[in-house]
């Protein structure tokens, strides 16, 4: 069986987002974009399950503009097979980049979807759970454990309190928590490979999907600036600072 | 180690700078124009190219005309040209506009961000068929049967605090190449290797460097004029202390503002970062930065011995370029063109040196290096930072004749006599500095601003910054020199803390939180400190620094 990851192109975990001056949007230029930290998981996994015999072909697909090139080399030197980048520059939104994702998990006849339980940008958490229903597949989502067992998969979801195992039939849509798996580093060798595996670039009119946005932006606003903190001398001068001064408890 | 893969490329950039893309980039197009195939990669530390890049800067587009003729058309991030020089003399409450020195004349020369510029060359290298690898840090050679250089390997990847193997472990690669081009900039970790083991600077001394501490701040709109570039001596700066101020206007509403200091300061006292903080709150500064906010901050040192202190640029197996060599022209504090000019002059001597199968050290750059415009300007401006070590009036002076009168042909060439690590005076004999507190909107502290270099790294690794003797810190620095490391380094790594219950103060190394500015490698009084590369994509992630 063949497996798709979907890799989400975002601004780097580690770079402090900053809205633009005049509020038109957040800071890109010349800020790092890395790979969503957890469609790294996600790939992770895929590429352990190919490792294992259980996948035939792990397939990287990720969608924006050109630049998303990047994030997809970085798919194929992680162990991705080969890589299609659905190309636009529409503002892309869950809705879309769901619909999409289904039309080209039906095309290339995968039976596991992959994707990160949300991505760190717009943390909107929808996109998996719409393939799914696009599809008309089973989810597993926000997983921290995944098996194979024959025509079934074995999950464990990460929910509130604790954790739920589900067994689930194949073909599905899996989207991957922090605790599933420690992603690897791509190495050196790998990435020189990498150049020679095969992307290939569609669009979304290819796949009959307009990928116009449903939602408006109505205002970006940074959170208000940490004002700085202090020292207390014990335990009894906190306690009535909580009180009376930052009126929490 | 034979676990390690290994991969064979003509030529192994270290660092992609501007020095080392240029070196790359000009081989690329030699076998281009000259139809012969030569592999060229570029290992750089950052997370990104230009991730770790941080300068002025006012960029003098001779270097890149040299590599590029057409850099206008390509596009190159060179568009702010400058429109105005002004040159200060601080005092507290004012500001004396002094004549501006012919070195820090820009005309023709453009306001611009050298990580932009890196991240440009980035592309053009890989337009050319250069293998650029970002995120891998070198961090040891590898030698031949007869001792000479045949490569570099790259640090392993999820290596755990103790040493031992993380989960996610990876081990190094191994690069053989025919050149290793060491172009790490300022203080290079395997450069510092290798100049130790081929005794490179038996014959020029140790040198000297400066400390660069720089914010960007957004300002108001109506007081931005890009283009405009401003230069200071004099506050807060006491007089004994070679360093200056830069504030140069960008596009949108950004200026770059920072200050150098050399690192041949006496007083173990000093605190470069808190002398950058009063130095904003200076009447002139405050007006310009007030209603402003600051983005960005980081610090790098600069190598400023110039000509005289310049190591032997050749060993057995490759050579050095840009600032890991020292080409920087400190009268100008530029030396990305020269970076580049030095990057242009080694792929053309290592073309000809692999096109006609030559074996032994690629002499021919040196040679050609000599015969160039880089050479001239150095020696022209190589006694003004040494005319200093007389003290300021004196070394302004010197510096005055030179440039105005004598244009560096005195027929003496001053030396720098001590490393700047044995520069310090013990803190007993050292008039102590008191710094005022930050107010939090012009001024900062540490960790607010390292907060804004976007520094990351992984927590699980062995610390970066190693010490040769654990007990120096608290024998020798504390006790001597109050210890200066929690002084100078800009980015609050060093600490001496005291534990609850105990009267005795504990050295603490906060490791995630270094820029890789190289500071404590240069200053460190016994160099007990040895700075080695993290893991590879760790450090700062600069935005256009
Ligand atoms: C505060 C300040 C202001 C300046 N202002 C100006 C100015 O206005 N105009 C001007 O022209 N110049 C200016 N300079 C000088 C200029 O920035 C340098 O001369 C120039 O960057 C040198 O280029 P380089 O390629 O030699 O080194 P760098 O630019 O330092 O590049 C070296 C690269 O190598 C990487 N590296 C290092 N070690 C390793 C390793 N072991 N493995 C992998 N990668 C490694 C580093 O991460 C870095 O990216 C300024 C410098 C400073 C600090
Ligand atoms: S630890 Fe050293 S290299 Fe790192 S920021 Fe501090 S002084 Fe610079």
């Amino acid at each position: 069986m063949k497996a798709m990851v979907a890799v989400k192109r975002v601004i780097d975990y580690n770079v402090k987002i900053r809205v633009r001056s005049d509020g038109s949007g957040v800071e890109t230029a010349g800020v790092k974009m890395s790979m969503n930290p957890f469609d790294e998981i996600a790939l992770e996994e895929a590429v352990r399950l190919k490792e294992a015999g259980t996948v035939s072909e792990v397939i990287a697909v990720s969608m924006g503009a050109s630049a998303c090139q990047e994030t997809l080399r970085t798919a194929l030197a992680v162990g991705a097979d080969r890589a299609i980048l659905v190309e636009t520059d529409a503002d892309l939104q869950p809705l879309a980049v769901s619909r999409m994702l289904s039309v080209l998990a039906k095309r290339e006849e995968v039976s596991l979807l992959f994707l990160g339980k949300q991505a760190i940008d717009d943390d909107a958490n929808q996109t998996g759970q719409m393939a799914a229903g696009f599809l008309g597949w089973p989810q597993g989502t926000f997983l921290s454990s995944l098996k194979v067992d024959g025509t079934h998969l074995v999950v464990e979801r990460e929910v509130d309190g604790g954790l739920e195992s589900l067994r689930l039939a194949i073909p599905a849509v899996l989207t991957a928590d922090l605790r599933l798996n420690e992603p690897r580093y791509a190495s050196l060798p790998n990435i020189m490979k990498a150049k020679k595996k095969p992307l290939e670039t569609v669009t979304p009119a290819d796949l009959g999907v307009d990928p116009a946005p449903r939602l408006k932006v109505l205002s970006l606003a940074e959170p208000p600036a940490r004002a700085g903190g202090i020292r207390v001398p014990d335990v009894a001068t906190l306690v009535a600072k909580l009180h009376s001064e930052a009126k929490v408890i | 180690m034979s676990e390690r893969e290994s991969m064979d490329f003509d030529v192994v950039v270290v660092g992609g700078g501007p020095s080392g893309l240029a070196t790359a980039i000009r081989l690329r197009q030699l076998a281009e124009e000259q139809g012969r195939d030569i592999s060229v990669c570029v290992l750089e530390k950052g997370a990104s190219i230009g991730s770790h890049t941080l300068s002025g800067a006012v960029v003098e587009p001779r270097g890149l005309a040299d590599l590029f003729p057409d850099w206008k058309e390509r596009g190159a991030p060179l568009n702010t040209p400058v429109t105005k020089d002004v040159f200060y003399f601080m005092t507290r409450k004012r500001a004396l506009r002094l004549m501006v020195p012919p070195a820090l004349k820009n005309k023709g020369n453009h306001v611009a961000s050298l990580g932009a510029l890196c991240r440009w060359l980035g592309e053009q290298a890989e337009a050319l068929g250069v293998d650029v690898f970002p995120g891998f840090a070198v961090t040891e050679a590898l030698y031949d049967e007869h001792g000479a250089v045949r490569g570099v390997a790259t640090g392993a990847m999820g290596v755990s605090r103790d040493g031992t193997r993380g989960p996610n472990f990876e081990p190094g690669v191994e690069i053989n190449a025919k050149v290793v081009v060491l172009a790490e900039g300022c203080r290079g970790s395997l450069t510092r290797t290798l100049t130790e083991r081929f005794d490179l600077r038996k014959d020029c001394g140790p040198g000297t460097y400066g400390i660069g501490i720089k914010e960007i701040w957004e300002i108001d709109p109506a007081k931005a004029h890009p283009g405009r570039v401003m230069h200071s001596i004099g506050w807060p700066l006491p007089r004994d202390v070679y360093g200056g101020s830069f504030l140069y206007h960008l596009q949108d509403n950004k200026v770059s503002i920072g200050l150098v200091i050399g690192l041949d300061y006496a007083n173990p006292w000093l605190s470069p970062f808190n002398e950058f903080q009063q130095f904003k709150t200076h009447p002139a500064i405050r007006a310009l930065l007030e209603g402003g906010r600051c983005v960005s901050y980081g610090a790098r040192a600069l190598v400023e011995g110039g000509l005289q202190a310049l190591p032997r640029l050749t060993f057995p197996g490759g050579l050095i370029v840009g600032d890991s060599a020292g080409f920087m022209n400190v009268a100008k504090i530029k030396g990305s063109h020269t970076a580049i000019k030095s990057g242009v002059v080694a792929a053309e001597a290592i073309f000809t040196h692999l096109a006609e199968g030559r074996t032994g050290e690629v002499l021919g750059y040196p040679e050609a290096l000599r015969k160039s415009w880089l050479w001239a300007e150095l020696k022209a401006v190589r006694n003004i930072r040494p005319s200093f070590h007389f003290g300021f009036w004196t070394g302004l002076t010197l510096a005055g004749l030179e440039s105005h009168v004598f244009h560096g042909r005195l027929p003496y060439t001053l030396k720098h006599s001590k490393g700047d690590n044995e520069k310090l005076v013990p803190a007993a004999k050292a008039k102590k500095i008191e710094y005022p507190a930050p107010d939090g909107r012009l001024t900062f502290d540490r960790l607010t601003q390292v907060y804004l270099s976007n520094t990351a790294h992984e927590e699980d690794q062995p610390c970066h910054l190693r010490l040769t003797d654990p007990s120096i810190p608290l024998s020798l620095n504390l006790a001597t020199y109050a210890g200066p490391e929690a002084r100078y380094c800009p980015a609050g790594v060093y600490e001496y803390v005291q534990d609850a219950g105990s009267d005795a103060l504990r050295f603490q190394i906060n490791a995630q939180n270094c820029v890789h500015c190289k500071t404590c490698d240069i200053k460190d009084p016994a160099q007990n400190i040895v700075w080695s590369p993290p893991q590879g994509g760790d450090g700062p992630n600069y935005v256009d620094m």
